[in-house]
């Protein structure tokens, strides 16, 4: 087996604003199973940011535990890394987004360690409106310790071993609206056409952004009967929309029907461009998106795309008025600003 | 695009650069792995199946492989296949057990093969062993042709040489040496059942109508004549002052041989541009390393002669001008000529063959060129029962394509003697085996090495400009061999897709450190498919693999030209639709 990938990449290897190509972006060799639906999500954010021209050194990837959290060893290897406890990652990521509110927060996590041991954790990061990318690489088992089913597998679902899953599986996207998140999308780790916008988009939002990928486990989930199979998810695959990402310098020119596109603007100037595949769904309209939750749940379809956008997120840092640099670029002069002030503090809480 | 048949052994010849490119098709991955390996016999023995000469071709050969080779696409610079092979002739065992028997009892066929040179040798090796009776001529004392009388000891040793020749001699093979053939009608009427003429390209080029030639002869020379005359000991020195003309690889072996027999300032004068000149950029570098300047843009105009004694050259600068078609014409560049002093002169201009020994009645034709009309495949003359090949055949071009030559005259003479048509040739032998030995285990080594290309050492140069047969490359020792065969990409181990088993997980497509894997919707043209691919397939030179459809109606691109055969796509490949195989292409030989 191989532990180190070649050095060379391709001589006409294309390479983005910085000057960098892919390969600046990447991370060691997997070893999770091969085939796993995992590292295609981590190629896409490979290719996200590489497309967005994001310089490695301003990315904090967080994650807790599970093979979604080994992947964090297998994507920008030049970027700061926390793998911390399992289910804990929202609160380290809040803790450092906090501390410096200058970086690129991009969470990794699975269906256990969000929606199981990490669930409390999950649902107060949503509330706080953290400005980070969160995504969960949800393949409905635990793959880690065999395949037994996770609190995201589908009822009536069949595990590798036969048996029938008789519990409710907890729907991440429609927590997370109910939550009040601002940006939510679901995609699937075989449809890089549309995971890639997807993330890049995210990464571009201001505020908490959820992807919940259907990453197949080859291993322990790959079977028939299986909710979240390859085969299974291409066939049940619903999208509402299919979106390109706009840079912010490009100009839009091109006419477009707006019945079937719509132009989202983004917190930092850059564009959605969704073509719509379905009609009567507004991406901003949260009603129209958790009716047509459900209706997809009734008939056994999978949504995927930008499911909800709230372009009027404001993030936590301007929620609480933290400071807006980070704490590090401190001195002591803004630290330790003398007597007068303290005296000024403590006579505002006489 | 239509799916690619990979069932047709060519798609996998082509991708194997380096053998695809070499006229004698070695199977050079296989070898080198063998080199990595420590087996040097065997390695060997590769070589010496393929291409008859390992030890002469690891020092000499033009090498039309390297710059074929992936690396050299991947990275800077090529892997050192030929040096490698010379690694494989230094360091093997006693050959002799695996040498073919040599039949006592013949099998009624005698053969006449004309020139103990590459080609000639290369046809007795491929029929002795079959039980002809092979009779060699050739006018040197010794065989090897231009291998012994062109290319000088401290390129190439005498014991190297007359190793590799005396193992093809002690086939039984009677030898005519010393002997120079002056009529193919006698050889003919000699009760031979085919006639093999390898006569080289003996007859070095002049400049008969260049203004003094004829004045100071003594020291105006024919190159090849001159260096026969040096590696037969009849000449052992040559003036202070030496002037060489032209650009090819004899030149260099001249001015390099004048160094050693006294010539204190040797020039090298072309007359083309530097960057076009015929001989290998490494044969250049190491006329310049031995303190040799080469003079580029000089057409030489005359000979200058005081009293019979020669004293030097006129030469008119030149400059090469190209018109639309890039064809090359050098004008005078107005400036005065330039004189330089000589006490010799050796000119090595190139050569031409010499059939004057062949009469013109006997059925044997010739072109315009007066060059012999041969068949290409078969290397059959117009006469039935003559067969030429070598530098006698198509021209002067080297060893390695001599030998390859060779070998196929060898089927055609076979053939011929034994009622067949020599125009239905025999396939090559192809196997194609998985290397898998488990879950991502191969059996070859897979890992990429990052080093750059190793140089092979050289002895001091006082050492070797003081002595003409003290050989200047040290050959790789075996820490640095074994490093420079590691830089072998294995291109041999073909990428196999099944497409039948693949879940398109894009699992191979993220992992490919080269990004030439790729699964989109298929094209109808082959242009548009290259161009839609992750990074365009541009080198129009390296095919793409394109498979069936698969099932969400994709199919996997795969472009060929700059795969690493890491074999990283079938490690992540969960169902094994990717498998590393091992690819074997064996060129036919006479009696297979």
């Amino acid at each position: 087996m191989s532990y180190i990938k070649p050095k060379f990449e391709h001589p006409r290897a294309p390479k983005n604003a910085l000057g960098y190509s892919r390969k600046e972006y990447e991370g060691s060799l997997s070893t999770l199973c091969a085939g796993c639906g995992h590292d295609s999500i981590s190629a896409a954010i490979v290719d996200a940011c590489f497309e967005l021209s994001i310089e490695p050194h301003r990315v904090a990837k967080l994650s807790g535990i599970g093979c979604s959290s080994k992947t964090p060893a297998y994507f920008l290897n030049n970027s700061h890394g926390f793998n911390s406890v399992h289910g804990r990652m929202p609160s380290v990521a809040t803790g450092a987004n906090l501390a410096n509110r200058d970086l690129v927060y991009l969470g990794v996590s699975g269906d256990g360690d969000s929606a199981s041991i990490g669930f409390g954790q999950f649902a107060h990061v949503i509330r706080r409106n953290l400005n980070m990318t969160y995504i969960v690489m949800n393949n409905g088992c635990y793959g880690l310790t065999k395949g037994q089913d996770s609190a995201t597998a589908d009822h009536g679902s069949v595990s590798k071993a036969g048996s029938v899953n008789n519990f409710e599986g907890i729907d991440m996207c429609a927590i997370a609206i109910e939550l009040g998140a601002t940006f939510v999308a679901q995609s699937f780790s075989g449809d890089k056409n549309q995971l890639i916008p997807l993330i890049k988009a995210a990464l571009s939002h201001s505020g908490f952004s959820l992807i919940n990928v259907v990453s197949p486990c080859v291993t322990f989930n790959n079977n028939p009967g299986s909710t979240k199979s390859y085969d299974y998810v291409r066939e049940h695959n619903e999208a509402l929309s299919s979106l390109d990402f706009v840079p912010v310098k490009e100009e839009i020119t091109t006419e477009y029907d707006e019945i079937s596109v719509k132009m989202v603007e983004m917190h930092d100037g850059t564009f959605i461009k969704l073509n719509k595949l379905h009609q009567g769904f507004d991406p901003q309209d949260k009603l129209s998106i958790i009716n047509a939750l459900q209706v997809a749940r009734q008939k056994d379809e999978i949504l995927t795309g930008l499911l909800y956008l709230d372009t009027e997120s404001v993030e936590l840092n301007d929620l609480i008025g933290t400071v807006n640099k980070p704490l590090n670029s401190l001195t002591e002069k803004e630290l330790c600003p003398g007597s007068e002030v303290l005296e000024k503090i403590n006579a505002g809480l006489r | 695009m239509k799916p690619t048949n990979i069932k047709d052994s060519e798609y996998f010849h082509k991708v194997v650069d380096c053998q695809y490119a070499c006229p004698a098709h070695t199977p050079v991955p296989h070898y080198i792995r063998l080199i990595a390996a420590g087996k040097y016999t065997e390695a060997y023995m590769v070589n010496w199946e393929s291409n008859v000469f390992p030890g002469v071709l690891g020092r000499t050969c033009d090498r039309p492989c390297e710059p074929a080779c992936r690396r050299g696409r991947v990275e800077e610079e090529p892997v050192a296949i030929c040096r490698l092979k010379r690694v494989a002739a230094d360091f093997k065992d006693d050959i002799s057990q695996y040498l073919p028997e040599i039949p006592k009892v013949k099998n009624g066929k005698k053969i006449a093969i004309i020139g103990a040179g590459p080609a000639g040798l290369t046809v007795a090796r491929d029929l002795a062993p079959l039980g002809y009776e092979i009779h060699m001529y050739d006018d040197q004392t010794k065989g090897g042709g231009m291998m012994r009388s062109q290319i000088p000891s401290f390129r190439l040793p005498n014991s190297v040489l007359d190793q590799e020749v005396n193992v093809i001699l002690d086939m039984d093979i009677v030898k005519h040496f010393n002997q120079y053939v002056t009529s193919l009608k006698d050889i003919i009427n000699g009760g031979y059942d085919a006639v093999f003429v390898a006569t080289g390209a003996p007859k070095g080029k002049d400049l008969p109508n260049l203004p003094g030639r004829w004045d100071a002869k003594e020291n105006i020379h024919i190159g090849i004549q001159w260096l026969a005359n040096v590696a037969f000991e009849h000449t052992n020195k040559i003036g202070k002052k030496v002037i060489v003309l032209g650009g090819g690889n004899t030149a260099m072996d001249c001015c390099r041989t004048s160094r050693r027999l006294g010539g204190e300032e040797v020039k090298v004068l072309v007359r083309s541009p530097f960057k076009e000149m015929k001989a290998s950029p490494w044969e250049k570098e190491d006329a310049i390393h031995e303190d040799i300047p080469i003079l580029e843009n000089h057409v030489p105009k005359s000979f200058v002669s005081e009293n019979g004694k020669l004293k030097g050259m006129f030469f008119e600068k030149v400059e090469a001008q190209y018109d639309d078609k890039g064809k090359r014409k050098l004008v005078p560049t107005g400036e005065p000529d330039v004189f330089i002093e000589a006490d010799d002169v050796i000119i090595a201009i190139g050569q031409e063959n010499r059939f004057e020994w062949i009469e013109k009645d006997l059925g044997v034709e010739f072109n315009e060129w007066e060059m012999p009309v041969v068949d290409e495949t078969t290397f059959a003359s117009t006469r039935a029962g003559v067969f030429f090949g070598g530098d006698a055949a198509l021209g002067p071009k080297n060893v390695i394509t001599a030998v390859a030559q060779g070998h196929q005259a060898a089927i055609s003479i076979d053939k011929y003697c034994q009622g067949q048509d020599i125009n239905d040739r025999p396939a090559p032998d192809v196997t194609l085996i998985s290397t898998k030995m488990g879950i991502h285990e191969w059996s070859y080594d897979n890992g990429v090495s990052a080093d750059l290309r190793f140089v092979v050492p050289q002895e001091d140069k006082k050492i070797t400009l003081a002595d003409r047969k003290k050989e200047v490359e040290l050959g790789f020792d075996l820490t640095s061999a074994f490093k420079e065969a590691e830089r072998c990409l294995n291109c041999d181990v073909q990428t196999v897709f099944m497409e039948d088993k693949c879940i398109e997980c894009d699992a191979c497509m993220d992992v490919c450190p080269t990004q030439c894997i790729n699964f989109t919707f298929n094209e109808e043209n082959e242009g548009d498919l290259r161009a839609k691919l992750l990074i365009p397939a541009l080198n129009q030179e390296q095919d793409i693999l394109v498979s069936d459809s698969l099932k969400t109606g994709k199919v996997m691109v795969k472009d060929e030209d700059v795969c690493l055969h890491c074999g990283l796509c079938a490690e992540r490949c969960p169902t094994s639709a990717w498998d590393m195989q091992k690819f074997m292409y064996k060129t036919a030989k006479a009696g297979c």
